[in-house]
């Protein structure tokens, strides 16, 4: 196991930590760990030193805002809020206004104006603020004709057991960044100054991991899945299927998010081999390989039958249900995993902030949430238990704020 | 110099100073991310009145968001010039103001109108900050809200003037005593 040429020492340590999994797993054969180093192609100057983790910066000021199409960071807070009653157009502008200038400053590495902590705003660590509007915003400003038609609540699902506790929401800020500290400075800074204008609604956490830990990879979700393959390339196909590309200046370069908390049933998944596993995502657990392919991207053959006169791929798996090939359907995943303190009993509490990001919820989100609604293997193990859906609006020039566009 | 204000200046420096050095050695960033010179750290909303033409460079001007009563501003003055600056008055459109500063009282910190105003070394610059020297504003004739955008004129020894726009924040800090002899507590 331990390398033979000169990147060896980060990479024979990873071919451990894979047959250190793969031994408890008891599945995975030396060859398919290498074929994930293959893949994977880390060599040495790949990887980010870790004084540079803290003061790495992601852009805040632009046509659209960061944090969507983003390298995702290991560490995020969702925040939603409930706007005040006497919160209308002008003072969402105030508002606005107040967490725009928090969010152009924390992510740049400068504490907030009257800063009461400056020091804890000295380390970005990439952090991100990416503002989203609910429904109830546009009402509260008079502008529900402006209000994008599918920004709506999602229409119920047979699967869904949704709590209000993690559902709604009138403003909602995606906070990110490769360091937790950072993440709870700027929650804290952004949530001071909303208090005069809303309530807190809810707060969902999650994590990815480390930075830097496997950089390029795609995140592996609790049931140790590799999760967002699909999700379309960074480029011409994540611009076709994330970004509103015409349109009146509010809706110009905006897109849309649904978050949607779902719970994974550990315990019931617990009880599955690592076949039945594989069979109900219709990928590899390693690799993340389709069940008819060798590597994560493979196309998948969907026509493949197995010695037992089946389809290879059960037309029951997540794999099959979620396809889409056209990136006009496809849905931007930028998901983050959650783990709650088990049970006395030593239940999990786990999950994940399912966050997607797409052009158009009606025509992308919905089909997919349908047919996995309708049948996919999966939903034995998954509940959905909190949903919303916003707006993500143009970003800003420097001076300007988010919303601008819509509220000014 | 006062003293208050000399031992406050390098801690702040300090502050200012690190946050540029931070960006600016970020691995990803954008062009547009890392911060050149200080005076672009201004916040958007001050950046305007920041305006090369003034007296002093206001950095990162703000006022304490109040529904009556009194309230207080508070900015970094930069003074980039060859001669000491001195401000010997303020005024607002919301208020009566006066320069503050804090300082034993009867055994403990208030505040209290601050004679022969705040002088900015040339070269040098002066905090206006929460417990420290600050511009307050009293008996406020409307609220100043959260995010409202507030015009404030500074008064200079030699008469001239400059006017700047402090963005009101929501502060629950710097909840000063006020020394008696003084009117009113300050709204919180």
């Amino acid at each position: 196991m331990t390398g033979t040429g000169a990147p060896a020492r980060r990479v024979s340590r990873r071919g451990l930590l894979t047959g250190g999994a793969a031994a408890a797993g008891g599945a995975l054969a030396g060859a398919g760990a290498l074929a994930a180093l293959r893949s994977h192609g880390v060599r040495p100057d790949d990887a980010v030193p870790v004084a540079q983790v803290g003061s790495a910066v992601e852009p805040f000021h632009g046509a659209r805002q960061s944090g969507v199409t983003t390298e995702p960071q290991a560490h995020a807070a969702f925040v939603a809020f409930t706007l005040r009653p006497d919160t209308d157009r002008a003072a969402l502008g105030r508002m606005l206004r107040l967490l725009s200038d928090d969010a152009a400053r924390l992510t740049q590495g400068r504490p907030a104006l009257a800063d009461t902590e400056p020091e804890l705003g000295l380390l970005p660590a990439r952090l991100t603020v990416t503002f989203g509007f609910g429904p109830g915003l546009y009402a509260a400003a008079g502008l529900d004709d402006r209000r994008p038609t599918s920004v709506a609540d999602l229409p119920a699902f047979r699967i869904d057991r949704l709590q209000p506790r993690w559902s709604g929401g009138d403003l909602l800020l995606q906070i990110c960044a490769d360091d937790p500290l950072t993440v709870a400075h700027a929650q804290r800074v952004l949530t001071k100054d909303s208090r005069p204008f809303a309530t807190v609604r809810w707060v969902q956490q999650g994590f990815r991991r480390a930075a830097g830990a496997e950089p390029g990879r795609t995140q592996r979700n609790l049931f140790g899945q590799l999760d967002g393959t699909a999700n379309p390339k960074p480029g011409v196909s994540a611009d076709t299927a994330v970004w509103v590309t015409d349109g009146p200046d509010w809706l110009r370069d905006s897109t849309t998010l649904v978050v949607r908390r779902i719970s994974m049933n550990l315990e019931t998944w617990d009880l599955l081999g690592r076949a039945d596993r594989e069979l109900a995502v219709g990928r590899r657990l390693d690799t993340g390989a389709p069940l008819t392919g060798e590597a994560e991207h493979d196309e998948p053959d969907f026509a493949a039958l197995g010695p037992d006169g089946l389809t290879v791929i059960p037309d029951f798996s997540h794999l099959t249900r979620a396809r889409v090939t056209d990136d006009r359907q496809k849905i931007l995943r930028r998901p983050y995993n959650y783990d709650g303190a088990p049970t006395a009993e030593g239940h999990a509490d786990s999950g994940l902030v399912f966050a997607a990001y797409q052009a158009d919820i009606a025509r992308q989100f919905l089909p997919i949430q349908r047919r996995l609604a309708e049948r996919d293997l999966l939903n034995e193990w998954t509940t959905p238990i909190g949903s919303a859906v916003f707006a993500v609006p143009p970003g800003c020039p420097e001076g300007g704020w988010i919303g601008q566009q819509l509220l000014g | 110099m006062p003293s208050t204000t000399s031992r406050r200046f390098p801690r702040t420096a300090a502050l200012i100073g690190a946050a540029v050095l931070a960006a600016s050695v970020a691995a990803c960033g954008s062009a547009d991310a890392t911060p050149t010179t200080a005076p672009s750290a201004s916040a958007p909303a001050s950046a305007p009145a920041s305006a090369a033409a003034g007296v002093l460079t206001i950095r990162d001007p703000w006022v304490k968001a109040a529904d009556k009563g009194m309230t207080a501003a508070f900015a970094t003055l930069v003074n980039d010039g060859d001669a000491d600056v001195t401000i010997t008055g303020v005024t607002t459109d919301v208020s009566r103001a006066e320069i503050h500063e804090m300082a034993m009282t009867d055994g403990k910190m208030a505040m209290r109108q601050k004679q022969g105003g705040v002088v900015v070394a040339a070269g040098a610059q002066a905090a206006l900050e929460p417990g420290g020297d600050h511009l307050m504003l009293m008996d406020l004739t409307r609220p100043v809200r959260p995010g409202d955008q507030l015009d404030v004129t500074l008064t200079f020894a030699d008469g001239r003037t400059q006017t700047f726009t402090a963005v009101a924040k929501p502060f629950t800090g710097a909840q000063e005593t006020y020394a008696p002899g003084h009117g009113a507590s300050p709204a919180s």
